[in-house]
């Protein structure tokens, strides 16, 4: 069951790898890269009821944090080309 | 299982480095780079190095795209074009490479318990760790209490570079200020 959720999430991440390579748009990319992330999450996820130590579950959750982080500073790039900017009224 | 994982988790991160290192736009080769962080930090999961893998994601992903962005936001969208004639660039990274791969001959396999690493003090720590510093994390006693003068060090050096970052940063500021 596991081991059918791994392949599954492996196959996501290649997909989604290849969206981020040949993506046309700035916005595929950047939605490619945020579901890289998730995938990581879900994997590590897996990996740990696979293999019986669900103990690293906050390790994902951190894990999602910082992925939220880096998406808010690509978008904000993009938007701005600027990381102090201020946001527009 | 894992090693299907690792050899899929592989072919991926070997893809994108090819891909980042033929890309002409820094803010793309920014993102992939943060992709390939994401890779690894699976790869450290899959090995238990839980700490490293934790890091990784940290550091890699998250604060290094958030300072590439940065740095980008106050140079350029795109890279140089270098000049074709690399042939010294190239012997120079072979001749490095093959030096790399030569001294990872010489090192244990990936969990031989006959490796240096596990015959010196390790045995003491899983086995005294939890009485001597009532700690349930072995790693934790090591780097909080056994090594505490080298863990104090690390923190030294790196809030003399915080101290010296900010100070660098606060001369500009003052500078604009006055002008």
């Amino acid at each position: 069951m596991f081991i059918a959720a791994m392949i599954g999430i492996l196959v996501t991440m290649a997909l989604a790898l290849c969206r981020a390579l040949l993506g046309p748009t700035v916005y595929d990319r950047i939605l490619s890269v945020n579901m890289f992330g998730t995938k990581t999450v879900l994997f590590i996820a897996v990996l740990e009821f696979l293999t019986g130590r669900p103990d690293f579950l906050d390790l994902a959750l951190i894990y999602v944090l910082i992925n939220f982080i880096g998406t808010l500073a690509v978008l904000k790039f993009v938007r701005y080309n600027d990381l102090g900017a201020e946001p527009e009224e | 299982m894992t090693e299907i994982a690792d050899i899929v988790l592989l072919i991926l991160m070997i893809v994108l480095a090819v891909a980042i290192s033929r890309m002409h736009n820094l803010f793309m080769a920014a993102m992939m780079m943060g992709i390939f962080s994401f890779l690894s930090a699976i790869i450290f999961t899959l090995l238990d190095a839980v700490d490293v893998a934790f890091t990784e994601a940290a550091v890699g992903a998250g604060v290094s795209t958030v300072l590439l962005l940065g740095t980008l936001s106050l140079t350029t969208r795109e890279e140089k074009v270098a000049p074709k004639n690399n042939a010294l660039a190239l012997l120079v990274v072979l001749i490095t490479g093959s030096a790399l791969i030569y001294g990872t001959l010489d090192m244990p396999m990936f969990g031989d318990p006959n490796a240096p690493v596990h015959q010196h003090v390790a045995d003491r720590y899983i086995e005294k760790s939890g009485e001597e510093m009532g700690i349930p994390n072995i790693v934790t006693s090591v780097l909080a209490s056994y090594r505490g003068y080298d863990t104090l060090g690390e923190v030294t050096v790196i809030f003399t570079a915080g101290v010296g970052v900010i100070l660098l940063l606060g001369y500009i500021w003052r500078k604009e200020d006055e002008q």
